[in-house]
């Protein structure tokens, strides 16, 4: 008997492109993060070929989640055919196995820079939102210490406060993305990179999400059916970006998340930022039978 | 039996000796110490407070006046000692609280004023900010209502409201002390801690901020301790005063005794240095 015929074949690198005791490390902090809805999980953060700052703590989730049969979605901004998330995704398929598509309906597994989908994610899927800042303290307490001694206090004040002098300045509320939200009742996080208009779809979602910061080393999630409530004053209604009435100039479609595009003229038309949605639209127009799945939004408003 | 002896027609007069006022006090500290390292900065120190008295606690520094009110704020824990406010709910030695209520409490109970503005205010948010925070972490969740409140506060504290979104950096040292006073009224606490409030400010500003600490102590009847090392301030301010050395308490007394006739070595120095 040799040594050999004992071990495994050789191979360039182990399945899913992270060593097996970085994907258990990953797993056992998503396990918490699921387990505390909201709270940072602080996790080592690995080298991926792909510099800090373009999705690193993503693509490590979605390493670790990925299995043969996965079906893999990737977005940037909204897109599907951007350089990036053309090359996430045929990275993890290449490192896989699994397959890829740009249907929201037919993901397993979606990775996201910016944007929910617009079509509603169903149990079983899971959303990985690439995070470049963690932290919703940060802010009013540049004192990372002190910013996760006020989360374990609930001390939740001075965010209020930013959202006060917000309406005080320019009488309204200024927060674009990364509006800080309530997870659970308890734990204010940041779910960063998405837009107003897409924090809504995380309140009580079928979903799991993960948020997960490569450069920052920290991971948190929403679990699905858990309430995420944005903060806002008792007299003051949250509010989502004013796209209602606006229509997506190749697709016709409106009521949706729009794209400005600016013309020469000096005006500017719009564009569904949910490509694949205005792309299965056209198709459909075409008279392919491609199915659009229910969405969240509704004639602009939430459904 | 009451023996009554009737005075002209209709009114009696009771024989009975004048009734003392009775009220508990409202603050109570027994036998406080700590000590940093080898420094004694509190040895065995006991305070009482009575509601709507104001207690003036003087000394020089290093004498632990300092060191006192911030365990009376329960910014720091002594090594023995014993804390009590009589207020509704809130039985037990207050140094035994959690971080949790701790923070509540000092944020809905206990207003402090320091010397340092940038101890006690938010430099880069606004004046109004500054009083909205305290009101957010007592709950408060309606714009409408902490612009209001925010605004009361402040017009008691006699800042100027045209300036109320100005941010404390951008502000003289007077109004910075009246925006923390603002935040420190803003939940009409109970207890009203002063350190050093008008140090560093000049003379007519000091008198200014002066007068609106003793406007506010008339109206509200707020029970308030000023830490001072400054004698005109205590003497303008206090119904009580407590003289503190070394961090031990070397006497104490009404106003009027301890400056007329002090009675320790020490507090007769002080009186004397400055008259």
């Amino acid at each position: 008997m040799s040594i050999a015929s004992l071990t495994k074949a050789w191979q360039p690198m182990s399945y899913g492109f992270l060593d097996a005791s970085a994907k258990r490390e990953l797993r056992r902090k998503m396990l918490k993060a699921i387990a505390v809805p909201g709270c940072q999980m602080p996790y080592a953060s690995r080298e991926v070929p792909m510099a800090r700052g373009w999705g690193t703590g993503g693509l490590q989730v979605t390493l670790t989640l990925l299995k043969p049969s996965s079906v893999v979605k990737v977005i940037d901004q909204g897109a599907d055919d951007s350089v990036n998330a053309a090359s996430i995704r045929s990275f993890l398929s290449k490192v896989s196995g699994a397959a890829e598509t740009w249907d929201t309906l037919a993901a397993s597994l979606i990775q996201s820079r910016h944007r929910i989908p617009e079509e509603r994610l169903h149990a079983g899927q899971i959303l990985v939102l690439q995070v470049p800042n963690p932290e919703p303290l940060r802010p009013v307490e540049p004192n990372m210490s002190v910013a996760r001694q006020m989360h374990a206090d609930a001390d939740y004040g001075r965010l209020w406060l930013i959202l006060y002098e917000q309406i005080v300045r320019s009488g309204r509320i200024m927060e674009g993305a990364a509006y800080p939200s309530v997870v659970n009742g308890r734990h204010v996080m940041t779910p960063s990179p998405i837009p107003r208009w897409d924090v809504p779809k995380l309140h009580m979602a079928q979903h799991l999400t993960f948020l997960s910061a490569g450069r920052e080393k920290r991971l948190y999630a929403v679990p699905p059916f858990t309430k995420v409530e944005p903060l806002v004053f008792s007299d003051v209604p949250f509010k989502v970006e004013d796209h209602g009435a606006l229509t997506c100039h190749r697709s016709g479609v409106s009521g949706f998340y729009m794209n400005e595009i600016p013309q020469d003229n000096g005006g500017s038309a719009f564009e569904l930022s949910d490509s694949h949605l205005g792309i299965k639209a056209i198709r459909k127009a075409e008279g392919e039978a491609d199915r659009i799945g229910a969405t969240w939004y509704r004639n602009g408003q939430l459904a | 039996m009451v023996p009554e002896r009737t005075v002209g027609m209709t009114q009696t007069l009771s024989l009975l000796p004048p009734q003392l006022m009775t009220t508990p006090p409202l603050l109570t500290m027994t036998g406080v110490s700590r000590r940093y390292g080898d420094v004694v900065a509190l040895h065995d120190v006991s305070a009482l407070v009575y509601p709507g008295e104001v207690l003036g606690i003087v000394g020089e520094s290093g004498s632990g006046k300092s060191t006192l009110l911030r365990m009376m704020n329960l910014e720091d824990t002594p090594d023995t000692g014993d804390y009590r406010l009589a207020l509704p709910d809130l039985a037990g030695n207050l140094f035994g609280l959690d971080r949790f209520a701790r923070r509540m409490l000092c944020a809905t109970r206990i207003g402090i004023v320091y010397q340092n503005p940038h101890q006690g205010l938010l430099m880069q948010h606004t004046s109004s900010g500054n009083v909205a925070e305290r009101l957010l972490i007592a709950g408060e969740r309606s714009f409408a209502s902490l612009r209001a409140r925010g605004r009361t506060a402040l017009e008691a504290s006699e800042f100027p409201l045209d300036r109320m979104d100005a941010r404390p950096i951008e502000l003289s040292g007077g109004m910075q002390q009246r925006v923390q006073l603002a935040k420190a009224i803003a939940l009409e606490p109970a207890l009203l801690l002063l350190d050093e409030p008008t140090t560093g400010l000049d003379v007519s500003v000091q008198a200014l901020v002066l007068d609106t600490l003793k406007r506010l102590q008339r109206d509200g009847a707020i029970t308030m301790v000023i830490v001072s090392h400054d004698l005109g301030v205590i003497r303008t301010m206090a119904d009580r005063v407590m003289v503190m050395r070394r961090g031990r308490v070397v006497e104490q007394g009404l106003s009027d005794q301890i400056f007329q006739d002090p009675q320790h070595e020490y507090t007769q120095q002080l009186v004397h240095a400055k008259l």
